[in-house]
C-alpha cells in the first residue's frame, strides 16, 4: 500500500470521493500558490454573484409570450438589502400600480436573491418550461424583482390576485456553486405567510444539480397538489418535498 | 424617573431599561440595528457606556433583562448564582470589574473563582467596556480544562475539530476528508460531522464509520455527528457508538424552544450520554454550538442585544459541564455581523465571555459569501484568538465547507497558528501523532507525503486506496 501514498496519487484518489479541497499539499504550514489562487477565484465568483445586480431589461419587455414587469423591494441598494432582510420582503409601494389585479392564477416571480448569476443563467429557461407545462393555469405577467427575498413574492402575488406564486430566486452562493437557483411555491400568497407555508426546490443548476426539465416537472407536481389541497408547505407531502427555511 | 441616565455637555442621555443601556453600549453591529436596539448615534453609544461603567454589579441581580417568571434561562441564572463566589466582587461597578480583570494582581485562581459569582449579563456588560486588546489579555489569563479521551484547553495547546462534511453523507467522501485532516495533524478536539440529513439510520451509519476509524487507528480523540439531541437520545437507545452529545443552544427559553430543546431535555441527553461511560480520561460529554443572532432570528430576543443573549446561552452550556463550546461566529450572515470588523469583535467577545464564565471556548472562525469578509479577515481573527488562548478551532479541507456552503479555517490554518504561536495539540493526541510517525521529535509534521500506518485495519480508509 505504501506505493500509493505519493502526494499526487493521494490527491487524485481522495478527490474522486469528495468535492472538498482535500489533499492540497503544503509548503511549511501554508497552502501552495495555485490552491490559494483557486480558492480566491471561487470566492471572487461567489462575491460577484452576490453583488452584481440584474442588468436593466435583462429579460426584455416580453418573455415566453408573457409581458415582463419589473419591481423593487423596499431595500434601496445592495448593502441595505444584505443588512435588512425585512426590507427585502416588502414591495416598494411606488411599484404597486405596475401589478394590476388581473385574476392570474399562477404568478411567476424572477427574484435576484443572493445570486443574480444564477438568475441570469437559469431563470428564463425555467420560467419557459413552467409556462409550457401550465396547461389550464392562467399565467400572469413575469415579474422581475430586485433586492428581493423570498417573501416579496407574497406582496406580488397578493397584488396580482394569484392563487399560487412561484418565486425563482438566486441562492446564497457557496464556493463550489455561484449559480444555484431555488424555487419557492406559496398558495394564496398574502403578506404575512410563514416559511412553513411554502414548498421549496433548491439546487437547480444544470448539469450538476436539478435540470430545468426535471425542476419544471416538480414545480407543476407541487402546483397541482397545492390546487387540489388548497395549501402549500409543511404536510403537503409526506415524502420527498419538504418546506425549507426561506431566505 | 429613570435610573439610567447621564448628562454630557448639556445633553441628558436617558435609557429606559437596563436592556436598553446594554444594547446601546454595544459596538455597532447589524443585528442590533435590525432589531431596532442599537445606539442612534456614536455619542449615545458612549453615553450608554458611561452609564454602564458606573452601575454596581448588584444591579444585574435586581433588574433582570428577561423576566424570571417567563424564562427558564433567567431562572437558571438566578437560581444557580453563587453568592459566596460573588462576595469578593459585590462592591464593584461594571467599570471596576473591567479594571479588576485587567489588574496584574488579579491572579488566575481569583479569575476562576469568580466564574460562578458572575452572571452572563455582568460578563456581557463588562465586555462592552473592553477594547479588543482587553478581551485578548483577560481571556489569555484563564485556563479552562476539560477531558474525554484527551485533554482540551491546556495552556500552550490548540486543538481542532476535524469537520469532514459531505453533501450526501457519502462514507468514502467523509473518510477522505478525515484521512486528509489526520495527515495534517487535525482532529484532537473532536472528529465531528455535520450530516446533510436528520435521518436516524444515516446518522447511525456515520457514527459507526467514525468509531471504526477511531478504534482502528487507535486515535485518542472523540467523535460526534451533529444532530438534534432527541436523535442522539434515540441512537443511544439503539446502541449506537455515541461519544459526545451535540446541541445548538441559545440564550432565551423561547429561542431554545425554536431549537426544539428545553433545560430538562438537555439534562436528559446529558445523563444518557454520561451513562455510556465511554470517556477514558474525563467525563465531559456535551458539545454545544452557539452564535450571536440566533434569538433575534427566532423572534425571541425580548429587546435584549445579541451579544448579551449569547452570554446567556453560555449559562445554559455551563449547566451541563461540556467538553467543547463552539461559537459559530460568522455563519449566520451579514444581517447579524456585517463585515470582518464586526465578526472579529464578536469572536473576541464570545471567547472572552465564555472563558470568564468557565467554559472550554472554541470558535468556528467563519463567514458566508454575502458578508463583507474574506480569508485575510479570518487570518486576523485566528491569530488574535490564538494569542487569547482559544481551546480549539475548526479544521475544514481547504477552509471550504462543501456541505454547509461557507468558509471556515483549514487544517493548514491550524498548523500556521501552532507554528507562529508555539502551540501544540492536546497531549494525548500529540503523543499519538509522534507514535504513528506523523510528527518528528520536534513535533513538526514530517513531510507533505506523510502517511498513516495500519490503514489496512480500517476498511473505510483501505477502500480509499481501491
Amino acid at each position: 500500500m505504501a506505493d500509493l501514498i505519493t502526494s499526487s496519487s493521494l490527491r487524485e484518489r481522495l478527490r474522486a470521493y469528495t468535492t472538498a479541497r482535500v489533499a492540497m499539499g503544503r509548503v511549511g504550514s501554508a497552502v501552495l500558490t495555485r490552491d490559494m489562487l483557486d480558492f480566491q477565484l471561487a470566492h471572487a465568483r461567489a462575491r460577484d454573484a452576490v453583488h452584481n445586480g440584474l442588468p436593466e431589461g435583462a429579460f426584455g419587455v416580453a418573455l415566453h409570450g408573457q409581458p415582463v414587469v419589473e419591481v423593487r423591494s423596499q431595500a434601496p441598494d445592495r448593502a441595505t438589502y444584505l443588512m435588512r432582510p425585512d426590507l427585502g420582503r416588502r414591495l416598494n409601494p411606488e411599484d404597486l400600480p405596475r401589478l394590476a389585479r388581473e385574476r392570474a392564477q399562477l404568478a411567476i416571480v424572477i427574484a435576484d436573491g443572493l445570486s443574480a448569476t444564477a438568475v441570469l443563467a437559469h431563470a428564463a429557461d425555467l420560467a419557459g418550461a413552467v409556462i409550457a407545462r401550465a396547461g389550464r393555469w392562467r399565467v400572469g405577467p413575469l415579474v422581475v424583482a430586485r433586492q428581493a427575498r423570498v417573501a416579496l413574492g407574497d406582496d406580488i402575488g397578493e397584488a396580482l390576485g394569484a392563487d399560487l406564486v412561484v418565486v425563482l430566486i438566486g441562492e446564497r452562493p457557496g464556493l463550489s456553486a455561484a449559480d444555484s437557483l431555488s424555487v419557492y411555491l406559496t398558495w394564496k400568497p398574502v403578506r404575512g405567510r410563514m416559511d412553513s407555508e411554502r414548498n421549496c426546490i433548491s439546487n437547480i443548476r444544470p448539469p450538476e444539480g436539478w435540470s430545468i426539465e426535471a425542476a419544471a416537472d416538480e414545480i407543476m407536481r407541487i402546483a397541482a397538489t397545492a390546487r387540489l389541497l388548497e395549501k402549500t408547505g409543511v404536510g403537503l407531502f409526506n415524502g420527498d418535498v419538504t418546506a425549507l427555511p426561506a431566505g | 424617573m429613570t435610573r439610567y441616565q447621564v448628562d454630557l455637555a448639556g445633553t441628558r442621555h436617558r435609557f429606559e431599561t437596563l436592556a436598553e443601556v446594554l444594547a446601546k453600549a454595544t459596538p455597532s453591529r447589524s443585528g442590533d440595528h435590525l432589531a431596532g436596539l442599537a445606539a442612534l448615534s456614536s455619542e449615545q453609544r458612549v453615553a450608554a457606556r458611561l452609564v454602564l461603567a458606573d452601575l454596581p454589579l448588584t444591579t444585574f441581580l435586581d433588574d433582570l433583562v428577561v423576566p424570571y417568571e417567563t424564562d427558564e434561562v433567567t431562572r437558571l441564572i438566578i437560581d444557580r448564582h453563587d453568592a459566596t463566589a460573588f462576595a469578593p466582587l459585590r462592591a464593584l461597578t461594571v467599570g471596576g470589574l473591567r479594571e479588576w480583570l485587567l489588574d496584574d494582581r488579579t491572579d488566575e485562581a481569583a479569575l476562576k473563582a469568580a466564574a460562578r459569582g458572575l452572571t452572563p449579563e455582568m460578563v456581557a456588560a463588562v465586555s462592552k467596556l473592553m477594547r479588543n486588546q482587553d478581551l485578548v489579555s483577560a481571556a489569555r489569563r484563564i485556563e479552562n480544562v476539560t477531558a474525554f479521551r484527551n485533554t482540551i484547553g491546556l495552556r500552550g495547546r490548540l486543538s481542532t475539530r476535524l469537520q469532514p462534511n459531505h453533501p450526501t453523507d457519502d462514507a468514502k467522501g467523509v473518510a477522505a476528508s478525515i484521512l486528509d485532516g489526520l495527515l495534517l495533524g487535525s482532529g484532537d478536539a473532536v472528529i465531528g460531522v455535520n450530516p446533510a440529513t436528520d435521518d436516524i439510520p444515516t446518522i447511525g451509519r456515520l457514527l459507526r464509520l467514525l468509531d471504526e476509524l477511531r478504534q482502528g487507528l487507535n486515535i485518542p480523540t472523540q467523535s460526534c455527528v451533529l444532530t438534534h439531541v432527541t436523535n442522539t437520545i434515540a441512537l443511544i437507545g439503539q446502541g449506537a457508538p455515541v461519544d459526545l452529545c451535540f446541541q445548538s443552544i441559545a440564550g432565551t427559553e423561547a429561542a431554545n424552544r425554536g431549537f426544539g430543546v428545553s433545560l430538562d431535555l438537555l439534562a436528559e441527553a446529558h445523563h444518557a450520554t454520561l451513562a455510556l461511560g465511554r470517556g477514558s480520561v474525563g467525563t465531559n460529554v456535551m458539545y454545544f454550538e452557539t452564535g450571536q443572532g440566533s434569538c433575534l432570528s427566532s423572534d425571541a430576543h425580548h429587546g435584549v442585544d445579541q451579544q448579551t443573549l449569547e452570554c446567556r446561552a453560555y449559562e445554559v452550556a455551563r449547566a451541563y459541564a461540556p467538553l467543547l463550546v463552539n461559537s459559530v461566529v460568522g455563519f449566520i450572515g451579514p444581517e447579524y455581523l456585517y463585515d470582518g470588523k464586526q465578526i472579529l469583535r464578536a469572536a473576541l467577545e464570545d471567547h472572552f465571555c465564555g472563558k470568564l464564565l468557565g467554559l472550554p471556548m472554541g470558535l468556528d472562525i467563519c463567514y458566508t459569501n454575502h458578508a463583507e469578509a474574506d480569508q485575510d479577515d479570518m487570518d486576523v481573527i485566528a491569530t488574535l484568538l490564538g494569542v487569547a488562548g482559544i481551546s480549539f478551532i475548526m479544521g475544514v479541507p481547504g477552509a471550504d465547507d462543501v456541505m454547509l456552503g461557507y468558509q471556515s479555517t483549514s487544517f493548514h490554518d491550524a498548523l500556521y497558528l501552532r507554528d507562529v504561536l508555539g502551540l501544540r495539540p492536546a497531549p494525548e493526541f500529540e503523543a499519538w501523532l509522534a507514535e504513528v510517525g506523523l510528527t518528528d521529535a520536534a513535533g513538526k509534521l514530517v513531510s507533505p507525503d506523510s502517511r498513516l500506518p495500519s490503514l489496512e485495519r480500517v476498511p473505510a480508509l483501505a477502500a480509499l486506496y481501491g
